[in-house]
């Protein structure tokens, strides 16, 4: 851990973290926000399948593109990952089966094609995945400068459609019925939320990888939900903690100590920047002023003393400890 | 195509199409097929308990306890492996409890949170520790069932000695104690999965099913996760259980199947993986996917294909009963030989009626079904000029239609003191249900003097 590498990460003056840095705070805005619709819809794992189906979508993009075109496999990830969404929607209404195993039965089994493609690309391309590894686990590190306008594109796009829509999404994320009852297209503005969840995934599938991104949509959200109860206050403050959590990660991934015995040079991006983000939560979970646990237990404490002290009030008065004829 | 023939030739694998196969595919199979088998039993009831992310969960967790269990044992002690990440997976699902009952964070996105941050720990301790841990983040995903003939230890059973692979004792029994746990609390499983209320109400203790389930999960993630990766451990925990689900109401048969369809999918996707020279363990969770797809549209009972069949059959027979039963009225009304009266064109719809506009309600398609369906079964007959005919077996189905019909309108008109003009609508959705017990008992509330004329004043036609 040298500090050199910390202030020339913190003051930006290298280009490259510049990107990197930038990229991953877009990224983390942005998820934080979508992600918000997400868990307010109760569909925050439904982010998790389309993560997992856009593995098969970028091996897809791959073998027909015949190259490693970012736009190109982003596409793909986008079309397979919103079937995938699509599908979940299709089983939970058509069948019997339940969402849960609807979702569930969606990442295994996608994944499992998407794990499949991969190796026959690999034996196509001898030997080489074309990088197709790098959106399983993420390298936020190896951003370059058009994956990062790649990100700002879709972070811009997100804003502006919540901004705009922001009456209608409250009315859908808390009374459904009532947006219903209003003639507003419901089912639309909740397939546009999911089309929402599923470009914010795709966009940071390169940095955070397929099996996390997940985090980044559910985790800055569900820590929100401890500091407000507003809904726009929720997408601000959810988009902020994305956002931190994304910046703090990359710099941290940078500077933290790695064991001497270790291969890698330092830890790896997308992990750091969940954990970071895991600890943001832990630290609203405890310490935010109304809902966390710790203002919960002193609340609780205040509230049984003042309790017995009315209670032994009422028993210095009156001398009879069930409380009758008080009033 | 050439190069594809060519391409099978030179496989090995042909010649091992003619049995015996190798020593190496056939206990990749069995690890496979037992490994399944291990997955699908506890999966069946995720899917019952609404819980299969519960097991995704787990299947991620475990792999912070993986590494955590390897860099304090600093051996591949499977059982402390075992142990340690059994242990994780139970604490993600712990964790993800604790948070839904703060409150302040849904089921869903507690599970998001915590099997997110227990995966993120585990990928940083692998690469912190690479080189001292024996795992690659990938495999740890996708699974290694490619090494599984590669890895072998010695066993003497029967005064031979064999080589097994090292992962499948551990398969086996991960099998075996799931179905002795299934057996044995099969009861206690039962009640707690359907009514837990009453479950509780009777002193069964369901969070101890729940917490011994959800051990059995994660034990049985962690054995398996060698051979599937923690991913597609998760499509068999799911997949085969959601796939009998589609096929069955029944717990018991529930199980059978899972086991069953793990079985194929198994051996299926070995196979396929085989032909394609690609991942194992990946082919077998998509073809676990496929079967759930088919089952989704053909199962008998609940599958979308058979739900539309029975519906456009039904459709079929309202719209061909309503075309006997206007032909009849027609006939009724217009000759002294009802058997000789026709109505429609062979080619178009048929025309409204006089007295029921809406002869029959459905497509232009169920209408041509209809009409084919009445000509196919002898109920009518084409006229020289492309007209509808009743024969004599139709005559007397489209009577009893009437009958029905007629009966019903006298009932509503009689016992619910309907006016007569509130009777026909509803007698016109009714008559096709009306089986000869309903009409014996329409005719026991009926006296037999009344049974002449319908409210209309419309002859009710008697049984023969």
């Amino acid at each position: 851990m040298d500090l050199d590498v910390l202030i020339r990460l913190i003051s930006f003056s290298d280009a490259n973290t510049r990107v990197v840095v930038i990229g991953a705070g877009l990224l983390g805005l942005c998820s934080g926000v979508v992600g918000t619709l997400g868990v307010l819809r109760r569909r925050a794992l439904v982010g998790d399948a389309v993560a997992h189906a856009a593995l098969p979508g970028v091996c897809i993009a791959f073998l027909i593109l015949g190259e490693r075109n970012l736009p190109g496999l982003l596409l793909g990830a986008f079309i397979v990952g919103t079937l995938a969404a699509w599908l979940i929607a299709l089983i939970r209404r058509h069948t019997r089966i339940k969402e849960d195993a609807a979702i569930a039965l969606v990442i295994g089994c996608f994944f499992g094609v998407g794990i499949v493609l991969s190796q026959i690309i690999q034996g196509l391309t001898s030997g080489s995945r074309a990088g197709l590894d790098d959106f399983i686990f993420g390298k936020a590190a190896t951003m370059v400068r058009s994956d990062a306008l790649t990100i700002a594109g879709v972070t811009v796009t997100c804003l502006i459609i919540v901004a705009i829509l922001h009456k209608e999404l409250r009315t859908l994320c808390f009374d459904r019925d009532f947006g219903q009852s209003l003639g507003w297209r419901m089912g639309i503005l909740d397939a546009l939320v999911m089309t929402l969840v599923a470009l914010t995934t795709v966009a940071g599938l390169p940095a955070v990888g397929v099996v996390m991104i997940v985090g980044l949509l559910v985790i800055p959200p569900a820590a929100a939900r401890f500091w407000t109860d507003r809904f726009s206050t929720t997408l601000i403050i959810a988009g902020i903690i994305g956002m931190l959590a994304a910046v703090v990660g990359t710099i941290a991934s940078g500077v933290l100590p790695v064991p001497k015995t270790s291969l890698s040079k330092g830890w790896p991006t997308g992990p750091t920047i969940i954990l970071v983000a895991g600890v943001i939560f832990f630290l609203s979970l405890c310490f935010a002023p109304r809902a966390g646990v710790i203002a919960a237990f002193i609340r609780q404490r205040r509230n049984r003393s003042a309790l017995s002290e009315s209670q032994s009030a009422r028993v210095c008065s009156t001398g009879n400890t069930s409380g009758k004829g008080v009033a | 195509m050439g190069t594809f023939a060519q391409h099978i030739a030179t496989q090995p694998l042909v010649l091992a199409w003619v049995w015996p196969l190798g020593a190496g595919e056939v206990w990749t199979l069995a690890c496979l097929i037992v490994c399944a088998i291990a997955c699908a039993l506890p999966g069946v009831f995720l899917v019952l308990r609404r819980m299969s992310m519960l097991g995704d969960a787990i299947s991620h967790a475990v792999l912070p306890g993986l590494v955590i269990a390897f860099l304090i044992s600093s051996s591949r002690s499977p059982l402390v492996m075992l142990v340690g990440a059994a242990l994780a997976g139970m604490a993600s699902a712990g964790v993800s409890a604790a948070l839904t009952k703060a409150r302040r964070v849904r089921e869903d996105a507690a599970l998001g949170v915590s099997f997110s941050l227990f995966f993120a720990t585990g990928v940083v301790l692998i690469s912190l520790y690479a080189s001292s841990v024996d795992l690659d983040p990938g495999c740890v995903l996708y699974g290694l069932a490619e090494l599984i003939p590669l890895d072998t230890e010695p066993y003497t059973i029967l005064g031979h000695v064999i080589e097994v692979p090292r992962s499948f004792p551990w398969l086996l029994g991960a099998a075996l104690v799931n179905v002795g746990m299934i057996t044995l609390f099969y009861k206690e499983l039962r009640i707690t999965t359907f009514d837990a209320g009453l479950a509780s109400a009777l002193g069964f203790t369901p969070w101890a099913i729940q917490a011994g389930l959800l051990a059995a999960t994660a034990a049985t993630s962690v054995v398996s996760f060698e051979v599937l990766g923690s991913i597609l451990v998760i499509a068999m925990l799911v997949a085969p259980g959601a796939t009998a689900h589609m096929l069955t109401d029944r717990l018991g048969r529930m199980l059978w199947y899972a086991a069953l369809f793990a079985t194929t999918a198994a051996t299926l996707g070995y196979i396929v993986a085989l032909f394609l020279e690609t991942n194992i363990a990946g082919m077998v969770a998509a073809t676990a996917g496929v079967q759930f797809g088919l089952a989704v549209i053909f199962a008998p009972r609940y599958g979308i294909a058979s739900k539309f069949v029975r519906r456009v059959s039904l459709s079929v027979r309202i719209a061909r009963e309503d075309i006997l039963s206007a032909l009849y009225r027609t006939s009724e009304r217009a000759t002294p030989d009802p058997t000789r009266l026709t109505l429609a064109s062979e080619s178009g719809l048929l025309p409204p009626i006089n007295d029921s506009p809406d002869v029959v309600n459905g497509s232009r398609l169920v209408c041509a079904l209809a009409r084919r369906s009445l000509r196919s079964r002898g109920l009518a007959s084409i006229t020289a000029q492309g007209e509808l005919s009743l024969t004599t077996k139709g005559h007397a189905m489209a009577r009893d239609l009437v009958r029905s019909h007629r009966l019903w309108e006298l009932y509503l008109s009689r016992s619910l003191g309907l006016p007569a003009d509130h009777v026909h609508a509803p007698s016109h959705r009714v008559e096709h249900f009306i089986t000869p017990a309903i009409e014996a008992l329409l005719l026991s509330e009926l006296p037999a003097n009344l049974r002449v004329r319908d409210p209309h004043g419309a002859p009710i036609p008697s049984k023969d």
